[in-house]
């Protein structure tokens, strides 16, 4: 047992309203410069939908991820080693700038140059690129709440299985259904992007798992972006170098949560540590397709095990460290409540962001202009409990999404979130206090009512510091060994080696 | 020529360039790391890019192979143009591959020139490479069409030269006498060293062969401390 540990968030997508507020925080941070205008390190996706980079789960067509041979080895879908460097000329599956969009702003400066004139002057769209006038065709969030048009939701790879009429179902105006992703750098325990770099510039930070670009490294090969089947390296064009999600880990190594965590509007967002066991990483990469969640979450250890704990200080995680992993919100979401799956787990890169899959309206019939829910005549507390496939999000497409299409693991998931919306209801209804129905409903779904209560609290009412907890990475103590605490004072931050210009 | 023409460019510049080269090489990859990229504009414009990188670079980096196999080995190369077939098919190769990387440089020229978001990740160093290598390949086109046949003599005047400058006793008179061409084609290779550390023709020594062999995942324990600032 080799024990790691690793920073995981997890998205309590049932909570997502789908405001970009994390988007933005992230923006702003830190690609709000040349050549990363176009990157989205945090970027919310309306689902069904194409996604950003338009269509990145269709692996026919980007080549990311690993594919497994079918017995237990796993190589790259990109590129053999040797074909890697036959490609480093050209690479034919690198997605292109129109695959995510063609950045631009607005000449707002036209508004206050404008000579007097009859009409209102505007600010043209211009490229943020060339600087010259551009005819926008798409932009960031171009498909938000589907953009107005249904051929989105229809070109989502995830809905490919689907039942025809299920999805000509979900296409009609009166049934449409759509939720959030909000996606962020996955921080793989098995990344492609590491595999497929042949400069050796990008690896995974031991400590806490965060997967960086050494840019003093980078030679611009392009691997990595195609490799990523999430789509979430991103090429600076500028500078000439590779880019992406860090964690926010500057920000998380003074105790603060991940920008786009932190401005979570909806709360959604959930930091904190899991310890997993880096020997079983290629095996559970390599399982069977149905197997791949299971062994996934094999790997995460539970660290109150005193065999773990030993293991864990064997490796050298501090005290600290393990305290912080035993009040983990996503240990608790992942493993003792199991509901947060990765997503697309068939990628085989063992993503470490989960997600709690949302839940969605019954469907409903419009019939004399009046809207009719398509449930059973019963109680109506226990309709979408009991009936699972009259939800408007089908099944099977988180399924798609979330468990390598393994129903019966989300229907599980669905039926225990019901289940606390329903106790807590009939407790609140019924001054504290619930009936054997309630009782035998929660039963059903593997719940206690302790499990229930702590579900309900940590989903609702979590505090701040319930939602993030943060380890202690003491970097004061190591910087102060290499620089003088006083060199910099009053300035921000430490200085650059060198300055991320772009090479001649 | 005059004797000290001759001698500042097939002995002083040969020296000084290559020095550049490598002096300067090391001295950027060491103290500018993030200066060193092979800058790929493929995420802005990918058609041309295919039709320029591919042929440029698989047709000069095979011709490379060729000149240092006849620089190290010359006589397998004089015992393979014994026969004459063997002679013209070499020479048809080596034709054909300098006008396949041709082709695929004034691609990459006219795509540089013509694509206004190529435009904006062009340097001035940028031309100065494409035309050096313009250059470059058409002396060598030059010398194989209008001097029949280069791999036959070359063993015999080009390779002394270049080892009398590699084991430091240069004999500029070796190639004082010949062609233009010829003169112009060693020329501009000294011209490309020279270049080679201030463009992003650094990108070359970073190939990174060792991809072959290098585990598929790499986790960093400790952090290699570096004095900042």
């Amino acid at each position: 047992m080799k024990v790691r540990a690793q920073m995981s968030m997890m998205f309590h997508l049932d909570k997502c309203i789908g405001c970009h507020t994390c988007s933005v925080a992230c923006k702003n941070i830190w690609t709000d410069r040349p050549g990363a205008e176009y990157m989205w390190w945090n970027n919310v996706e309306t689902r069904p939908g194409t996604g950003y980079p338009t269509g990145w789960e269709d692996q026919d067509h980007y080549k990311g991820g690993w594919k497994s041979d079918g017995k237990g080895t796993i190589d790259l879908r990109l590129q053999s080693r040797t074909g890697a460097l036959a490609n480093l000329f050209f690479n034919p599956v690198l997605p292109q700038l129109e695959d995510y969009y063609d950045p631009y702003t607005h000449k707002y400066s036209d508004l206050f140059d404008a000579p007097p004139s009859e009409q209102q002057p505007t600010a043209m769209p211009i490229s943020q690129i060339t600087g010259e006038p551009i005819q926008i065709s798409s932009g960031p969030n171009w498909d938000d709440d589907l953009g107005g048009s249904d051929i989105y939701a229809s070109n989502d790879v995830s809905l490919a299985d689907l039942d025809p009429g299920v999805r000509e179902q979900m296409q009609e105006i009166e049934r449409v259904v759509f939720n959030y992703l909000p996606r962020i750098c996955n921080h793989c325990l098995n990344p492609t992007c590491i595999a497929a770099c042949p400069s050796k510039a990008i690896y995974k930070r031991g400590e806490d798992g965060i997967v960086l670009v050494n840019e003093d490294k980078c030679r611009a090969w392009r691997m990595c972006v195609a490799a990523c089947p999430y789509k979430k390296v991103y090429y600076n064009w500028s500078t000439g170098k590779s880019e992406k999600c860090i964690l926010c880990f500057p920000r998380m190594e003074v105790g603060e949560a991940p920008a786009c965590a932190h401005s979570c509007v909806g709360r959604i967002r959930y930091m904190g540590v899991l310890l997993y066991d880096a020997d079983k990483i290629e095996s559970a990469a390599s399982v069977d397709e149905d197997e791949l969640i299971g062994a996934q979450l094999d790997a995460i250890l539970d660290p109150e095990d005193p065999i773990v704990i030993e293991a864990a200080l064997h490796a050298g995680i501090g005290q600290d460290w393990l305290d912080v992993a035993r009040r983990s919100p996503v240990y608790q979401f992942v493993k003792v409540w199991g509901i947060a799956l990765p997503l697309h787990a068939e990628f085989r890169t063992m993503a470490m962001m989960f997600y709690v899959p949302p839940l969605s309206p019954v469907i409903s019939t419009i019939e004399n202009e009046l809207v009719r829910l398509d449930i059973p005549d019963e109680p109506e507390d226990f309709a979408l409990f009991d009936h699972l496939d009259r939800a408007r999000l089908p099944v099977k497409y988180l399924a798609n999404l979330f468990s390598v299409g393994n129903e019966e693991l989300i229907r599980q998931i669905l039926r225990k979130m019901y289940a606390v919306r329903i106790f807590k209801r009939h407790q609140s209804l019924n001054d504290g206090t619930i009936n054997d129905a309630i009782r035998k409903m929660l039963d059903s779904a593997n719940l206690d009512e302790a499990q229930a209560e702590a579900m309900y609290r940590l989903t609702t009412i979590p505090t701040i510091d319930e939602r993030f907890v943060l380890p202690p990475y003491h970097r004061e103590m190591s910087i102060e060994e290499l620089n003088d605490p006083l060199a910099y004072k009053g300035k921000v931050g430490v200085g650059y080696i060198e300055e991320p210009k772009r090479g001649w | 020529m005059s004797d000290t023409v001759s001698i500042m460019l097939f002995v002083v510049f040969p020296y000084v360039a290559f020095a550049l080269a490598f002096v300067g090489g090391i001295v950027r990859w060491r103290l500018k790391p993030f200066s060193v990229s092979s800058l790929s504009s493929q995420l802005l414009e990918s058609r041309k890019l295919f039709w320029g990188s591919v042929p440029f670079h698989w047709g000069i980096l095979i011709i490379l192979a060729g000149h240092l196999f006849t620089l190290f080995l010359p006589s397998t190369v004089a015992w393979w143009n014994g026969v004459p077939i063997r002679l013209y098919a070499l020479e048809i190769t080596g034709l054909a591959l300098a006008l396949w990387a041709g082709f695929g440089i004034s691609v990459l020229l006219y795509r540089r020139i013509t694509n206004p978001k190529i435009r904006v990740v062009t340097t001035p160093m940028d031309y100065v490479v494409l035309a050096v290598l313009l250059l470059q390949v058409l002396t060598g086109i030059w010398v194989a069409v209008m001097l029949r046949f280069g791999s036959f003599w070359a063993v015999g005047v080009a390779v002394p030269y270049m080892w009398s400058l590699i084991t430091l006793r240069p004999e500029p008179e070796l190639i004082q006498p010949f062609p233009l061409a010829i003169q112009a084609h060693i020329v501009m290779f000294w011209v490309f060293l020279a270049v080679f550390p201030f463009s992003r023709l650094v990108h070359i020594f970073t190939w990174p062969l060792g991809y072959v062999f290098k585990p598929w995942q790499k986790v960093v324990d400790i952090r290699e401390p570096t004095r900042v600032g």
